[in-house]
């Protein structure tokens, strides 16, 4: 028999091994990735690259401010989380607090399979329902806007706010409810300035991976938005957002040439922008998980 | 046989989680400003008479209660009893110490502040008089803001205590209190419950018969759901007059 010590070494081993292809392997996707997008640099300084108003990478001189994009990210990223936090939360604490534990049963799974749904199928129903809603409700010349695309990125992270803030929700411990209810407090009350609080550090955690998702979002972006690439002042004006960018673009910009490397460079950006925000997630997650929220 | 003020009266008492009667004819008529401690092998029905007496088992869905319970007279089941201003008046003490993961203040002022206290100084004031009545004062004064759950597992259930005491409750039920805790915690706890008597009409639950004999004025034994036997303490330890009673107090059972 090999002793036990050697046998749990070995099992250890190709744990670690596995673990560190998937490390080699993302290490390597974010060297091509800034191997491809740096040499912009070299065109157009960062801060012209960042800052600048126009995007007219086909012109001749072409343009590369990426402003307007990143607005256009912006205001789709911020009207989907103005949509997904309060319907996802108020979701969310539905199901844990107040529906019957056999809604919730089925309930929960179903907001598990629409958070898989491929964004494709959203970026349909978009097109077909939202966008010619949002046109008819505002008297638009197009449905394709902002609005539009914040709306169906609102709806598409809300799955995810749902899903993570009610299970900090639910691993919150029974014994704070009773001692709540215990001291004369209602239901509601236990809710709101017990429970909520005790979850918050899960409950911001849902709602920055929500916001993720809503940033990250490319197919149906790509196909709501609009893709004016213009600096928005209106939520009722065409955007084009910086994954809608990459992916619209992509073909016909020619190998190794600004064009190509700029829309890599977005690429990097998008990769600060994220991991920034799983930052985030991360420090807000440690930040109350000991000492426990203050008094809402 | 009680001959002092009576402040909870329980007449035929019956309680049933679905189809299983966990209390079985139960008549107890418990004494004001005295200490009655509930003994009895586990799951004998203890903890769910002491949830009978703030409604807590309500929250338990299939549950089923039949007979009488009177707070001063009252019937606390009655269709117009609120069930918050029973709770305010009923202060409770669980097994495990449960306080929220919020500051030692905010967990004191908890019951004020859901009850509509706004004012600051008088939230302070009462924090720091319950704080003093539950003996941790002298611990936490110098930091309030400090987060309940850096506290040890005894200052825990003290800072529960104080919590309770808050909201200026008549009764306390309290649950086992110190069986999670240390010998010095629990003097502690103990000392406490003997300070409490002159303000508070105390029901606790204890399977440690020492602490019953130590603590408590009174006794009631609970086997099966029934009420076996209860009697001024004393009476209980020295002189059972039920067989179940010295059975148990004598370590032959539970
Ligand atoms: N929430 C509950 N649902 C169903 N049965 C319960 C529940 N709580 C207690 N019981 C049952 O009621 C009986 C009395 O329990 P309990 O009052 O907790 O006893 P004790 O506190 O004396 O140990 C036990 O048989 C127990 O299994
Ligand atoms: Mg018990």
């Amino acid at each position: 028999m090999i002793p036990r010590k050697y046998k749990e070494r070995a099992i250890e081993g190709v744990f670690l091994s596995f673990a560190s292809i998937s490390l080699v392997v993302l290490l390597f996707i974010m060297l091509f990735l800034f191997r491809e997008g740096l040499p912009i640099f070299r065109v157009i300084g960062p801060l012209e690259f960042l800052f600048g108003k126009s995007w007219y990478p086909t012109y001749e001189p072409p343009e590369f401010g990426i402003l307007p994009l990143i607005m256009g990210s912006l205001f789709i990223t911020v009207g989907a989380i103005v949509v997904a936090i309060p319907l996802g939360l108020a979701s969310a604490i539905y199901l844990a607090e107040i529906a019957h534990p056999r809604i919730r049963e089925w309930v929960k799974p179903a907001i598990e399979l629409l958070a898989g749904v491929p964004s494709v199928i959203y970026g349909f129903f978009g097109l077909l329902v939202l966008a010619p809603f949002i046109q008819d409700l505002f008297n638009l010349p197009t449905g394709l806007t902002a609005l539009t695309a914040s709306l169906l990125l609102g709806i598409m992270a809300t799955p995810t706010v749902i899903s993570i803030s009610e299970d900090a929700l639910n691993s919150v411990p029974g014994s704070y409810r009773e001692a709540s209810l215990a001291l004369g407090a209602t239901r509601w009350q236990t809710t709101i300035r017990v429970v909520v609080p005790a979850a918050l550090s899960g409950i911001s955690t849902a709602c920055i991976l929500g916001m993720a998702r809503a940033i990250e979002e490319t197919m149906a972006v790509l196909m709501v938005a609009g893709g004016a690439t213009l600096i928005p002042t209106s939520f009722l004006q065409p955007v084009r957002p910086l994954t809608a960018t990459i992916i619209a673009e992509m073909g016909e910009a020619i190998h190794g040439s600004p064009h190509f490397h700029a829309l890599f460079a977005i690429g990097v950006v998008l990769f600060f922008i994220t991991l920034g925000l799983n930052l985030l997630a991360d420090f807000l997650t440690h930040r109350f998980k000991e000492t426990g929220s203050g008094t809402l | 046989m009680v001959k002092e003020d009576l402040k909870i009266i329980v007449e035929d008492l019956d309680f049933f989680y679905g189809g299983l009667k966990a209390l079985d004819g139960v008549n107890i008529q418990i004494p004001e400003r005295k200490v009655t401690a509930l003994i009895g092998p586990s799951g004998c029905g203890k903890s769910t008479f002491l949830r009978v007496l703030n409604r807590m088992n309500d929250l338990i869905p299939g549950t089923r209660l039949e007979g009488k319970v009177l707070i001063d007279g009252h019937d606390i089941y009655a269709d117009n009893i609120d069930v918050v201003e029973l709770r305010k008046k009923i202060g409770m003490v669980f097994q495990k110490s449960n306080p929220f993961p919020k500051s030692i203040f905010d967990n004191v002022a908890y019951g004020l502040r859901i009850h509509g206290s706004k004012d600051r100084v008088i939230l302070a004031e009462i924090v720091e008089e319950s704080l003093k009545r539950a003996a941790l004062w002298d611990e936490v004064k110098d930091d309030l803001k400090r987060s309940a759950m850096e506290l040890s597992g005894g200052q825990q259930q003290r800072l529960c205590i104080a919590r309770a005491l808050a909201t200026g409750p008549e009764i306390l039920l309290m649950d086992e209190p110190a069986s999670a805790l240390d010998p010095i915690s629990t003097a502690k706890i103990e000392e406490l419950i003997r300070e409490f008597k002159e303000h508070y009409t105390i029901v606790i639950v204890t399977h440690n018969m020492q602490q019953a004999a130590r603590v408590s004025d009174y006794t009631a034994l609970f086997y099966l759901g029934k009420l076996i036997e209860f009697n001024v303490t004393e009476e209980v330890f020295t002189r059972p007059s039920e067989k179940q009673t010295e059975d148990y107090i004598t370590g032959r059972f539970g």
